[in-house]
């Protein structure tokens, strides 16, 4: 047990700090260039130092560094104080380029991993469909190979970023006589073509970030498949091995915290500043006491990870505890706002975490955008069925027991 | 950064896990509970033979030498164990001599505690919910008279360290004579209290102990956390055995997705207190800065999650959960023990609040 970073990472932060004063932000020329360019070199740079990418292996864009949840921290805390681009996020990045990593041909790897992590070209990720949620495997978009080329026939759902994407990674039924989950593969396809129709739905927020996206003789190569045929399901779930990438971002658990005392130092309850409210003092001591449980769950699974042991059960509860806390977050919000909650809303973070102090309009929107966490990427009930199944060792479900 | 226990720490957890399967399953538990004195001098015993007494004692004074971290492992397997007896009023009374008091009286009293020639415990609670140092009203000037409630096993402590005004610390030996002891009719029947009424008790002040005192109320604080968090585990342990066994339309209940999704919310809750509990006694011992605030919210939330488990437990076994034939109840005694003493929930986060500059 040692939570200390020691002298060793006190040097290293040293030299992110060295780092970050000669790259960010910009100076001189580099600092008349459009910002996305100016984005665009610093990441070249952070890679080049050994700061971002930090899984990526170098021959795909990568710095490759050894798993260190310690530097990782260090970088993470120099990088926000510098106010500088941190590796992107987003289903490119953390879906798509472990899945290419674990399954993919070298000639996918070299093609798509570098630029997906410098934010060149743009993914969305094509698995729900209207009639298959949490049901995933039922999925019905079709993919016949008709020489050289898949066709796809179907629509697909809620495809966040389906607008702005390049590509979409997808799971397509082409095995239609085979059972349910080995009946799928795991395509590419490019959404700039004729047979891509992408329609944007307007979400409860008042904003457009999912879509529908309507495929009709969409056509992909051949060889666009990750993994063989049919092995789609069993593809799309490898990417979770990825994530022990040693970069448990240290308190971010916690990170939602000084937002809601930031609000409830500038408004007002029964009168007097919020904060001073005895209620609302239990009640962010309540919600701070399972963000420092979660936190410290995490750096628990971050160390194992690093160790190459298995941290338990513990790792399938992290989607459900971060978004029953993200819910507890926005409720409170909503109590601090007052007559504000009778206002439609502003810009905010879409999956309602707020990680600094935001407006009244934005704690509304992080009230509705909070629902997000516990519907996308398998629904609150859903992580119950697997804590419960594989986390306690309770019987599986019956209805997805007879759907195998 | 590492945040894991050591293998010594593991092998340490696994012995009194040992300890307590062989010497004192639930069944033993429950003779207890059901028996007058709440103390089983033998358990006691074999305790004190693999040095548990004396686990956060120094060496040089007969004890293990280990810090709040390993007595916090400890405790959390005791508490799984639901076991009866003095070690947490025990435990503390050591820190605080430890903590507080000067060489000579750690000379002498450290050694008897560690060997478990002397049971030690804590008088800090007055009338009104008054568990804080700077609420204990008792004036020590080489006697001692008033009123301290909620004293763990008062009535066979041999030496009681007694909270006393302005928030100092004083040793007051039971067999010296002035002190009378009420038995309190406690729910918790595996840790039994006393009402302590002192009348002009010889005593001897800690002279650190207006430091000391802090950090003892902080130490009591992880180590009531600790225990829940092992007492929670069981009763969510106890509910899924009880959903893998007990059919009802023909399937174990566990089938029910009602039921599963009610043990996974127990799960989401109970699991990452341990890492809560490890880490405020990690700070206790190593980040000064963060241990006092870490201790308040980590009593305050671990002793809630083990309360709410323990009802969600009950209710999980329906009637018989009801009854005091089931272990749960022991369970449920625990959680309210661990929750109440030191101080409620509210209290404690009324004092995160306070010392965060909220
Ligand atoms: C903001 C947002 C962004 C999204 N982005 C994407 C994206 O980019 N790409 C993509 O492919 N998908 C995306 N999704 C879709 C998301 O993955 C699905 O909404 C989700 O899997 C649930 O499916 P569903 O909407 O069909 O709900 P359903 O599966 O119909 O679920 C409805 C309700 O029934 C419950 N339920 C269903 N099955 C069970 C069961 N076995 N046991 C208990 N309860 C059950 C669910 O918990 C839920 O409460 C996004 C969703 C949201 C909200």
């Amino acid at each position: 047990m040692d939570l200390s970073y020691g002298e060793e990472y006190e040097e290293f932060r040293r030299e992110v700090q060295a780092f970050l004063a000669e790259s960010w932000p910009p100076r001189g020329d580099e600092a008349q260039l459009p910002q996305n360019e100016q984005i665009d070199r610093f990441r070249e740079r952070g890679v080049e130092a050994g700061y971002l990418s930090r899984s990526i292996p170098r021959k795909y864009g990568g710095s490759e560094q050894e798993a260190d949840s310690s530097k990782a921290a260090v970088i993470g805390e120099e990088f926000r104080r510098a106010g500088a681009p941190m590796d992107l996020l987003g289903g490119g990045v953390s879906l798509l380029v472990p899945t290419l990593l674990e399954r993919g041909e070298e000639w996918q790897k070299e093609k798509f991993i570098k630029p997906t992590i410098r934010g060149h070209i743009r993914w969305c990720q094509g698995y729900s469909e209207p009639g298959s949620g949490s049901d995933l495997a039922s999925l019905q978009t079709k993919g016949e190979l008709v020489g050289d080329e898949w066709l796809i026939n179907g629509q697909k759902i809620w495809t966040t970023g389906a607008q702005f994407a390049d590509y979409c990674f997808c799971l397509v039924r082409t095995e239609p006589e085979q059972p349910k989950h080995a009946g799928i593969s795991y395509l590419l396809i490019d959404m700039h073509q004729p047979g891509v129709e992408v329609r944007p739905l307007k979400q409860m927020t008042g904003n457009s970030g999912f879509n529908e996206v309507f495929f009709t003789d969409a056509r992909t190569p051949r060889d666009w498949i990750v993994g063989k045929r049919g092995e789609g399901w069993l593809v799309s779930r490898t990417t979770l091995k990825h994530e022990r990438s040693g970069l448990i971002n240290v308190g971010q658990a916690t990170s939602q915290l000084p937002a809601l005392v930031d609000l409830a130092r500038r408004s007002t309850r029964n009168g007097r500043p919020a904060i001073e409210d005895p209620e609302i003092r239990q009640k962010l001591a309540e919600v701070e006491g399972f963000m420092l449980a979660n936190e410290y769950s995490l750096r628990y699974r971050a160390t194992k990870d690093i160790k190459g042991q298995d941290p338990g059960r513990i790792q399938l509860m992290a989607k459900l505890i971060r978004s029953d806390i993200g819910q507890e977050v926005a409720k409170l919000g909503m109590e601090l706002i007052g007559d504000d909650g009778l206002l439609a809303g502003g810009a905010a973070s879409e999956m309602g975490r707020p990680d600094g102090p935001q407006d009244n309009g934005a704690w509304v929107t992080t009230y509705m955008g909070s629902l997000a966490g516990a519907i996308a990427a398998g629904s609150s009930n859903i992580q119950r069925n697997i804590i419960g199944e594989r986390g306690l060792g309770l019987p599986r479900d019956a209805a997805a027991q007879r759907g195998k | 950064m590492e945040f894991d226990i050591s293998e010594e720490q593991e092998l340490l957890q696994g012995m009194v896990r040992q300890l307590v399967e062989n010497e004192c399953p639930l069944a033993r538990v429950r003779e207890i509970f059901e028996g007058d004195s709440g103390h089983d001098p033998e358990l006691w015993k074999s305790l004190i033979e693999v040095g548990l007494a004396g686990t956060a004692i120094p060496e040089e004074f007969g004890g293990a030498g280990l810090e709040l971290l390993d007595l916090a492992l400890v405790s959390e397997t005791l508490g799984n164990g639901a076991l009866p007896g003095p070690f947490f009023g025990h435990s503390l009374a050591g820190l605080a001599v430890l903590l507080g008091g000067s060489d000579e009286q750690k000379k002498t009293w450290l050694p008897r505690l560690a060997m478990g020639d002397a049971i030690g415990s804590v008088a800090f609670a007055e009338e009104g919910s008054s568990w804080q140092p700077e609420e204990w009203t008792l004036q020590a000037n080489g006697t001692l008279s008033g009123a301290k409630k909620h004293v763990p096993y008062g009535s066979i402590a041999d030496l009681i360290v007694v909270g006393t005004a302005d928030g100092g610390l004083a040793l007051v030996e039971r067999s010296g004579g002035g002190v009378e002891t009420e038995p309190v009719d406690g729910a918790d029947r595996t840790r039994r209290l006393d009402d302590l009424i002192f009348d002009g008790a010889h005593c001897e002040i800690l002279p650190d102990g207006q430091r000391a005192s802090g950090r003892v109320r902080d130490a009591g604080l992880i180590l009531l956390a600790a225990d829940a968090y092992g007492g929670a585990a069981r009763c969510l342990e106890m509910a899924v055995d009880y959903a893998n066994t007990r059919q009802q339309f023909g399937v174990t209940i566990g089938h029910f997705q009602g039921i599963k999704h009610q043990l996974a919310n127990m799960a989401i809750r109970v699991d990452p207190v341990r890492f809560l509990c490890w880490y405020a006694a990690h700070a206790f011992d190593k980040i000064p800065d963060e241990s006092e605030r870490t201790a308040a919210l980590t009593k305050a939330h671990a002793t809630s999650v083990f309360m709410q488990t323990a009802r969600d437990t009950v209710e999980a076994h329906g009637g018989i959960g009801f009854t005091w034939e089931c272990d749960v109840q022991i369970l449920f005694k625990r959680a309210m023990f661990d929750r109440a003493f030191l101080g409620a929930p509210a209290v404690h986060r009324e004092r995160a609040a306070v010392l965060a500059g909220w």
